[in-house]
């Protein structure tokens, strides 16, 4: 393929995942308006009624569901903004911090656990995950520091120390409430609640708005550190900045992908990407259709096969990984000659 | 003729270890300082101490008249690392972004304009890469690759290149136009300060050398360094030195 082509079949894919996130934004939206805007409730229910003829002809039955559109949007935001960030991350080397803050978020959900079931605080899960893993991420940022490094002790420190933190406070508060700990695990099978919806929109407009006013100066940081300290950019500030970014995609994506399987998301879809790309905005574009041809796959398999999205989704981006090592390595062969 | 660089009594150690030890020296705006010293000896600290990368245990330093780490004009100073500090290896980033990287201190938080897009492709131009910007950095050769550095210091329209060992695995010949291109920089009024192993080259080129080994052996001009004993000093009567005649 041509340079030409390239870059339009790209452009095309990009202004389809657009288009898809803002149809599913505006669906989590309508839904969360829908008791208070009549508006709001009329347009939701003609989009469940578009389900339903896309469920008849298609001979399906998930889209005449709020809630299967829902989990839809999720994976779909997701999709865009767990590449995004883990273009830098990778390329910063610091691929396993995703994992680390994923850990850290589970002593989080432990917590609130905690917290709920012995004070009678009511509020979700999710805040008080996102609030330990932004704590956590802090952390890391504090030890890498005092140890001048993202290197993979301070990580393993920081991965393990807070899991086992975690599996300590629902120990005792065993039995005190009914939540399910497998699905923070391991992603959950069925739905994502509404204000997990919701919450993942207001992460994609926070992580897309930052990354577009700080594009260039997390671009300097990851590709050249030194130099970026020496043009007076606070690179201390950017890293921090960068952490708490990944800290809040891997609260959202964890609701889909677990703890365990969540850093796959920021890492997989950026090293396929990488293999093909030609420079670094490429990277950026590539990782993110490769991101969205994953969940989308992934996630249709789930459905399909009645299994958690978390499995199929990590195996297809691995799998899209292989083919573009094979497309890769097969260019520059073509190319010796 | 302004100072660019004032280091007074500067001392810095890493925990037990002093690197540098009551260096004073300055640098004056259109010097060519050649950096010298056995391995060792704290050239790199010392280059970094310049640029505010460390902070100095005691001692004071001014970048541009300011102290140094009050000092925030980055787009002021160039600076091209040793080959493995930077991710160009293993990073897909064109030639052109890492160049265009040059005018993001200009630029804040606003996209690049026409002008900072065309001063991008005038530094490409000037070190002669213009054909190679679509490449990626890490398929280029040793030589390609330090001549896109500096035209991202070029691009910064920087007053100061500072340079720490930049042709590291750089073949001779385009070593050697690369020390052309520095000539004909400081022959512009660029302040350059250039750490190199290569005595010899540096002898050549530089028109100010400083020698340290710690301390300061000798700063001075690079006819008054031949004819003193400072090298034989720092880099001790048994001390391998890299030396040759052109």
């Amino acid at each position: 393929m041509n340079a030409t082509a390239r870059r339009s079949v790209e452009f095309a894919g990009i202004v389809a995942t657009a288009l898809l996130a803002v149809l599913m934004i505006g669906v989590i939206s309508l839904e969360a308006l829908r008791d208070h805007v009549g508006a709001a409730a009329f347009l939701y229910e003609q989009f469940i009624v578009v389900g339903e003829w896309m469920d008849y002809y298609l001979g399906t039955g998930v889209f005449s569901h709020g809630f299967m559109w829902r989990t839809i949007g999720t994976v779909i935001l997701i999709g865009i903004i767990a590449p995004v960030v883990g273009t830098y991350l990778v390329h910063r080397e610091m691929a396993l911090i995703g994992e680390t803050l994923a850990h850290t978020a589970f002593a989080g959900v432990a917590v609130g656990l905690f917290f709920s079931a012995t004070t009678g605080w009511d509020g979700n899960l999710l805040t008080a995950a996102l609030v330990v893993a932004i704590l956590g991420a802090l952390g890391v940022q504090w030890l890498a520091e005092r140890t001048d490094t993202y290197g993979d002790v301070p990580i393993a420190i920081m991965l393990t120390g807070s899991f086992a933190v975690g599996t300590i406070i629902i120990e005792y508060g065993q039995g005190l409430s009914g939540v399910a700990i497998e699905d923070f695990l391991f992603g959950s099978a069925a739905v994502v609640p509404s204000s997990g919806a919701q919450l993942v929109v207001v992460q994609t407009f926070a992580v897309l708005g930052v990354i577009a006013i700080t594009y260039k100066q997390l671009l300097f940081i990851t590709f050249d550190e030194q130099a970026a300290r020496v043009a007076r950019l606070n690179v201390t500030w950017y890293n921090a900045l960068l952490i708490v970014m990944t800290a809040v995609v891997v609260v959202g994506a964890m609701q889909i992908l677990g703890v365990i399987l969540v850093a796959a998301m920021l890492v997989v879809p950026v090293a396929a990407a990488s293999q093909l790309a030609e420079s670094f905005r490429e990277t950026l574009v590539l990782s993110v259709l490769f991101g969205q041809a994953s969940v989308l796959a992934g996630y249709a398999i789930s459905i399909h096969q009645g299994i958690a999205a978390s499995g199929p989704i990590v195996v297809v981006a691995i799998a899209i990984y292989l083919l573009t090592i094979a497309a890769s390595s097969r260019s520059s062969a073509l190319s010796m000659h | 003729m302004s100072t660019v660089v004032d280091i007074q009594n500067v001392t810095f150690a890493y925990g037990e270890n002093v690197a540098v030890r009551d260096v004073s020296l300055t640098i004056e705006e259109g010097d060519f300082l050649g950096l010298i010293g056995p391995n060792g000896s704290g050239k790199t600290t010392l280059l970094h101490l310049m640029l505010g990368l460390h902070s100095p245990d005691s001692g004071t330093i001014e970048l541009f008249g300011d102290p140094v780490d009050e000092f925030d004009d980055g787009e002021r100073i160039g600076y091209v690392s040793q080959k493995a500090t930077s991710r160009g290896g293993s990073m897909p980033v064109t030639v052109r972004e890492a160049v265009r990287m040059g005018r993001f201190a200009h630029a804040g938080f606003g996209r690049l304009d026409d002008e900072d897009e065309a001063i991008v492709d005038d530094a490409l131009e000037t070190v002669g890469i213009t054909d190679l910007a679509d490449r990626r950095v890490n398929q280029l050769s040793g030589g390609q690759r330090q001549r896109a550095y500096i035209a991202r210091a070029l691009a910064s329209e920087a007053d100061l290149l500072a340079l720490d060992e930049p042709t590291v695995g750089v073949d001779a010949e385009s070593r050697d136009e690369f020390y052309q291109l520095l000539d004909s920089l400081n022959q512009e009024g660029i302040t350059i300060v250039l750490i190199e192993h290569d005595i010899g080259v540096v002898t050549d080129r530089a028109d100010h050398i400083a020698c340290i080994n710690q301390e300061l052996y000798h700063h001075g001009d690079t006819e008054s360094f031949v004819e003193s004993d400072a090298l034989s000093e720092a880099y001790g009567a048994n001390g391998q030195v890299v030396h040759h005649h052109h």
